[in-house]
């Protein structure tokens, strides 16, 4: 017994071998998605943390040393030879490797704003306390030395004091912006609304020739009361952007010039050398939350990206409440009406291989029918007045949702199948058995039953929705969308708007983007919150789903 | 409540003492002459007999002999089954439940069926309950609660459940499942109750319940019950059809077949020379 098993074959029929394989197979599974993770969080997540900044003097041998001030982003070993070929003077002897650095120098107005730099030639390296990195809403960071706050052109502090001169101003100017904006995009965009809605009714009206004296001259009144409106909030507006301006700061480069910043062109100033540990985490909370509820700036390349996270989520949802109806009914009336034979057969294959059908196609077929024919439709039956502009005959939300439903309709229509098979025989007879109708059956226990396997349909829909970025590109996903699609003016929902969208926004900030070094770490924060986004839909929808498993755990059969 | 330990007496259950003729019983269910085909192959072959009203008939027979595929007969639960079909007719009060146009619903109503495995719905014990007079547009919670409470005494279940109504009826045990299985049956008040096998998933004692109940609810429906178990057939029937390989072979009062019966199949089958 004890030499059986010690021999090769006795240990291969022991199973040991399949038991090491699949163990193997799972832990390089769960290895790759915990690295996919990590990768992404920590290379996105350390974007928002307030690096010491740096100040030196880059000497590259024969030439004037060059002071710099910069943030290190990266630093990596390269032979000698790459970076003579590079063209770089570099010495013959000495070892193999030498160190490069990539600095972040900011002040894109004076060139590149990041450099890469040999580490042996940096020199008097230090980190002086005073050094101020300025976020700006134009050109990216600034770095350099404070050296004093303005009020229209007139000094009012210098040296140590502007710093607290300047933090309050700031926090002043902060406000201002932030009711300019509200009234620009809020107020204004509502009068815009309104008014354009005005000029469609006018139009309509013209068309069916219902235009009278009488509603052109209401209509006229409507113009002129937002007008009015419209000229206060004008005059509103000009006040706050002459206050807005009203501070300035002046600072001094690493290279000694001096330059003047507009405080309403700053979104934050801070001193990372001078700040400890504590204050760095709240900055960095701070920051991390402005990048989930900020609208992007500079091409996307900086600030949020939340109107990408609603776009995303809005999206999905909308889909959800298509797909799902459509799905069960397909599949109620596949399972238990249809005449079981070779059509139904062919119908599920044809179902099944939907789902294999590559993404991009199903934006071709959203763009081509959607978009044109239906939205076309829409467009001369309904909205004749706004012509020749497209209403519902362009991309917009709800063709990328319509879009994304038919391609998730297998998944669901597949699992709601199942879950239908796998109600027992004896339930149904049960319902039967008392007077019910079969379409009482289906309704009130049978489905109810099912609707935990619905709900993975669900799941596994809004789990493949959600990531999906090709089709959406056709079919109504824009690089920047104005305004949100769910909004305060009438109808608030708008299904003919275009929207933004996370995995679209990873695609256009990498690869689109003029600032390559800049927009990186956001393509990897992101990513990582993509990944979290679908993962707490799939995690609620996870939860429905086991509550109702719960509420109704078929019996022990 | 009686515990089932002693408070069963098995041979106070079952018949009356006094004898029985089938000849002077009146007729709820007359099946004159029916067969049923699954497709090509033939199930039944011109089964005839009548069930009398308000007495329980017992359906025996070995495995495969068509004593269920009969009993889905009288509520058409057959026509659920792809590629059955019927010749013959089954008269329920003189009417033909076959016929043209025939309300099926309204006839399983009428016509309640219990199961060989417990299957309540995945509802609280009431729902299930209310569930047939939810289907027929009951809404008054008065009579749904009246009617909870008089089944579930019916089917000697509501002393075990009236503290829990509103809990799951899977928390129950299976025999306790099976008894509101009937709770629910009868809530919906039909003419004739079906029970198919009811007790051949359930332990001895459960399955003691149940017999003990079929006893009681026969002075209000008629019953048509089959099973595997002679001794229980001996026990609660009144009449009982003896069936071998879709034919009936043998009906009669329980007593007279069981103890003298005409046909040799029947002698054999019940000595258990086969079965």
């Amino acid at each position: 017994m004890s030499d059986k098993r010690n021999t090769r074959t006795g240990w291969f029929k022991s199973g040991s071998p399949w038991i090491w394989m699949n163990g193997g197979a799972v832990s390089i599974a769960v290895i790759m998605t915990l690295g996919l993770l990590a990768v992404i969080a920590v290379r996105g997540l350390a974007h928002f943390w307030a690096s010491d900044l740096i100040q030196a003097n880059y000497v590259v041998p024969g030439e004037q040393p060059r002071p710099v001030i910069g943030e290190v982003v990266q630093r990596e070993q390269v032979t000698r030879e790459r970076l003579q070929g590079a063209g770089l003077p570099v010495a013959e002897e000495g070892s193999e490797f030498m160190v490069r650095q990539l600095l972040k120098v900011g002040n894109r107005e004076f060139g590149a704003d990041f450099v890469w730099v040999v580490e042996e030639w940096m020199q008097d390296v230090t980190r002086p306390r005073e050094l101020l990195a300025i976020e700006r809403r134009e050109w990216g960071n600034f770095y350099g030395y404070l050296l004093a706050v303005r009020e229209r052109g007139q000094l009012v502090a210098e040296g140590e004091a502007a710093w607290s001169a300047l933090q309050e101003r700031l926090a002043r100017a902060g406000k201002l912006f932030d009711e300019l904006n509200r009234l620009e995009r809020v107020d204004i965009g509502a009068i815009n609304y309104g008014m354009e809605r005005l000029r469609l009714k006018t139009r309509g009206l013209q068309l069916d020739d219902k235009l009278t004296a009488e509603a052109q001259a209401d209509i006229d009144a409507q113009r002129a009361e937002y007008q009015a409106q419209y000229r206060a909030l004008e005059d509103r507006l000009a006040e706050l952007n002459q206050a807005l301006s009203r501070d300035s700061i002046l600072m001094r480069t690493a290279a000694g010039q001096e330059v003047e910043i507009n405080l309403a062109k700053v979104v934050d100033v801070y001193r990372p050398n001078a700040m400890s540990t504590t204050e760095k985490l709240g900055f960095y909370g701070a920051k991390l939350w402005e990048f989930v509820s900020d609208d992007p700036r500079e091409a996307n390349t900086e600030g949020g990206v939340f109107p990408a996270i609603f776009g995303t989520v809005l999206m999905v949802m909308i889909m959800a409440v298509i797909v799902t109806p459509f799905g069960v009914i397909a599949a109620v009336y596949l399972r238990e009406y249809a005449k079981q034979g070779p059509l139904t057969r062919l119908i599920r294959i044809a179902v099944n291989n939907l789902a294999g059908v590559p993404s991009i196609v199903y934006g071709v077929f959203g763009l081509g029918f959607f978009v044109y024919v239906l939205g076309g439709s829409i467009d001369q039956l309904f909205y004749r007045e706004a012509a020749p502009s497209p209403v519902f005959g362009t991309p917009g939300l709800m063709w990328a949702s319509l879009t994304l439903a038919i391609l998730t309709l297998p998944v669901v229509i597949v699992s709601t199948e199942e879950g239908l098979a796998r109600i027992p025989r004896m339930i149904r007879e049960g319902s039967l058995a008392l007077g019910a109708t079969k379409s009482e059956t289906l309704w009130r226990v049978v489905i109810p039953m099912a609707s935990p396997a619905m709900m993975t349909g669900l799941i596994l829909a809004v789990a493949r929705a959600a990531g999906e970025v090709a089709p959406l590109m056709l079919v109504g996903v824009v690089k920047l969308a104005p305004t949100l699609p769910l909004n305060g003016n009438y109808p608030y929902l708008h299904l003919d708007q275009k929207i933004m969208h996370l995995g679209f926004h990873i695609f256009d900030v990498g690869f689109q983007s003029p600032n390559v070094e800049a927009a990186r770490p956001l393509v990897y924060a992101t990513a990582f919150l993509l990944v979290l986004v679908i993962a707490t839909l799939n995690m609620s929808a996870v939860y429905i789903r086991n509550h109702l498993r719960e509420k109704y755990k078929a019996l022990d059969h | 409540m009686q515990t089932p330990t002693h408070g069963i007496d098995i041979s106070a259950l079952g018949r009356d003492k006094r004898s029985l003729n089938l000849a002077d019983e009146t007729v709820a269910i007359e099946v004159p002459k029916l067969s049923l085909f699954y497709g090509e192959k033939q199930a039944l072959y011109d089964i005839s007999l009548n069930i009398p009203k308000q007495r329980v008939t017992a359906f025996i027979g070995p495995s495969g002999c068509g004593k269920s595929t009969l009993l889905r007969c009288f509520n058409r639960m057959n026509d659920l089954v792809d590629g059955c079909r019927i010749e013959g007719a089954i008269n329920l009060d003189g009417q033909n439940i076959y016929r043209k146009g025939e309300d099926v619903a309204d006839l399983r109503r009428r016509v309640g069926m219990v199961f060989q495995k417990p299957n309540p719905f995945p509802k609280s014990i009431y729902e299930n309950v209310v569930y047939g007079l939810r289907i027929q547009g009951i809404k008054q919670k008065r009579v749904l609660d009246e009617t909870v409470e008089w089944a579930l005494k019916g089917a000697a279940l509501w002393d075990e459940v009236k503290d829990r109504l509103h809990e799951s009826a899977l928390g129950l045990s299976g025999g306790q499942q099976q008894r509101l299985v009937i709770a629910r049956t009868i809530a919906v008040q039909p003419e004739v109750l079906l029970l198919d096998e009811p007790s051949s998933a359930l332990d001895p004692i459960s399955s003691l319940k149940v017999e003990e109940l079929i006893y009681e609810l026969k002075a209000r429906y008629t019953i048509v019950i089959v099973t595997h178990n002679m001794q229980q057939a001996a026990r609660v029937s009144d009449y009982t059809a003896f069936m071998y390989m879709g034919k009936l072979i043998e009906y009669g009062d329980t007593d007279t077949l069981f103890t003298n019966p005409e046909k040799k199949q029947t002698e054999d089958y019940i000595t258990g020379r086969y079965g």
